[in-house]
């Protein structure tokens, strides 16, 4: 089999969908098209089964009951919803959220927002390999706090955070406990009761479902967890979140979290082989390479590597027939490097340097190589052309440079 | 970061990239950017000092296409002008040879800056081969 360029290894930001779930979703758009909600009519009973198959499905990919998967639009409306919709509920409890700094935006923002209102956050630091420290997840909790949210894994470098010991200090103290489970699940064993979360976001396009659908679970019993719905309406969704089912979506996501309920040994044993064969071959090749984050600690298919002493978006210009993420500056809307790769306190130099490979179902042995060859050539040809790497061979310490900053 | 033609040439053949002899007083050598800022460009001049004519130019840059491509540019300029009309390039001429957008305008003014440190290192170079004390204008290991 030949190969297809460009390579497709940016597996986080997401990934196809998965042609058994198109075709679950198909009939759902113009056979069987009606709405959940009608109640007097077979097209809105055929939708409503669908919706509650779905719904099962995604339960038991996580150890849930039915009962508590509220479909949403994805997971930035998920955090949204747990977040403010805790704050709210809980206002009379308490005004304080603890999370951590290297959470994805759409709960930092989210917390900011909240700030703003009156709230009081605490943004836990991480270590070195991009974990929270318990001990400090310990001495930030007081008499007001009312919500944990800490993601299961980080999206730019793959580490998993300690959920179960985090859900079980909440459990403890009595807080609620909401996790970003978004590139998590369907990927690792995630299971709400072993863990203790309360709250959890998920999205079907991260795991070879459709955009645009995603779900929050939502704790019924001990304790049973109550929101403040963000959209207001008809009522659907236990009152938490109005709006007419997107029907099609919601099938997708079922299928989806079917399958990688199904194939997810498979698919991690086949992965984190690839994965640890894409980290291998690049040391083998180059010297100055450093992994961001815990090796322990990871997403099967997850690796992110600074290659020193050279920029980012240059390295992803020299492999523009491979589709991967970098945490420079330059390829950010922002103009910031990642603040993820800031936080793990390896210098903003590296962050510069780094580049997120996120390997799913169709990747290839042959891919893989192909990465490795390619990066190796650019990164030696850069490195050739960086003043960087010249001083650190003649024996300079760039650390002790005075830079002329601009 | 949709790149123009010529920046992608400059990243795929970049110009004169390497290193003169930075102990030599006819060089002068520019260092400029911090790379936890992402960008570091060095470059160096070789002046006839008879003539004041750029007889060389290198480059090294740590930094994004644009940067890559900026001081690949540059060298490509340096060359055969004197010292003076080296001084007189603009990081306005680099923005519109190259097509720069606007997010990557620093590129451009880090290759002046680099022209203009590189051609100060120089100056200081000679006078203090004619005996007179002068400072540099680029970075140095601390002391």
């Amino acid at each position: 089999m030949t190969m297809k360029l460009p390579i497709y290894m940016d597996y986080h930001a997401t990934t196809p969908a998965d042609p058994r779930v198109v075709e679950a979703m198909l009939p759902y758009f113009t056979q069987q098209f009606g709405n959940a909600a009608s109640r007097n009519h077979a097209f809105g009973w055929e939708a409503e089964e669908a919706v509650e198959n779905a719904r099962k499905q995604v339960a038991d990919l996580i150890g849930a009951s039915a009962k508590e998967v509220i479909f949403t639009s994805g997971a930035t409306e998920s955090n949204n919803l747990a977040i403010k919709g805790v704050a709210e509920m809980y206002r009379e409890k308490g005004n304080h959220i603890i999370t951590c700094v290297t959470e994805h935006k759409a709960v930092i923002d989210t917390c900011k927002k909240l700030e703003k209102q009156g709230a009081r956050v605490t943004y836990l630091p991480v270590q070195k390999d991009g974990r929270i420290n318990l001990d400090e997840l310990r001495a930030a909790i007081t008499d007001k706090t009312i919500l944990i949210t800490i993601m299961t894994a980080n999206n730019e470098i793959g580490v998993l955070q300690p959920i179960a010991q985090i859900g079980a200090i909440a459990k403890e103290k009595g807080i609620l406990f909401h996790t970003d489970a978004v590139q998590a699940v369907g990927k690792v064993p995630v299971n709400v009761n072993e863990m203790k979360v309360d709250l959890l976001s998920l999205s079907a396009h991260k795991m070879y479902g459709p955009k645009g659908v995603g779900a929050l679970y939502v704790r019924r019993r001990n304790p049973r967890v109550l929101l403040s719905e963000q959209i207001s309406g008809g009522g659907h969704e236990r009152g938490m979140r109005s709006g007419t089912l997107n029907v099609p979506g919601i099938v997708g996501l079922g299928k989806a979290a079917e399958l990688c309920r199904l194939e997810m040994v498979a698919d991690t044993e086949r992965l984190s082989k690839l994965r640890d064969r894409l980290n291998a071959g690049l040391h083998k090749n180059l010297d100055e390479l450093y992994v961001n984050g815990s090796l322990e600690h990871r997403l099967p298919h997850s690796l992110n590597i600074s290659f020193a002493y050279v920029e980012g978006e240059s390295l992803l210009m020299g492999i523009n027939d491979v589709a991967v993420s970098s945490g420079s500056a330059c390829t950010s809307a922002s103009l910031e490097p990642s603040y993820v790769l800031k936080a793990l306190g390896a210098g903003d130099d590296l962050a510069h340097s780094s580049i997120r490979f996120g390997l799913g179902r169709w990747t290839t042995e042959e891919e893989v190589d192909y990465v490795i060859d390619k990066l190796t050539n650019v990164v030696r040809r850069l490195r050739e052309m960086s003043p960087l790497y010249e001083m650190v061979k003649e024996g300079v310490d760039l650390s002790k440079m005075q830079w002329v900053t601009h | 970061m949709a790149y123009s033609n010529k920046v992608i040439d400059h990243y795929e053949n970049p110009r004169n990239v390497g290193s003169l002899p930075k102990d030599s007083a006819d060089v002068g050598t520019g260092l400029v950017g911090a790379p936890e800022c992402g960008d570091v460009m060095k470059l160096q001049v070789l002046v006839n000092p008879e003539t004041g004519i750029i007889d060389d130019a290198k480059f090294k840059t740590f930094g994004c296409g644009s940067a890559i491509a900026s001081s690949s540019l540059a060298t490509e300029w340096l060359k055969g002008k004197t010292v003076d009309q080296a001084l007189a390039i603009k990081n306005t001429d680099i923005v519109a040879e190259l097509s720069l957008p606007p997010v990557k305008i620093h590129c451009s003014v880090l290759a002046e800056d680099a022209i203009k440190a590189a051609i100060a290192d120089y100056k200081t170079k000679q006078e203090k081969e004619k005996g007179v004390p002068a400072t540099a204008g680029h970075a140095q290991p601390n002391a």
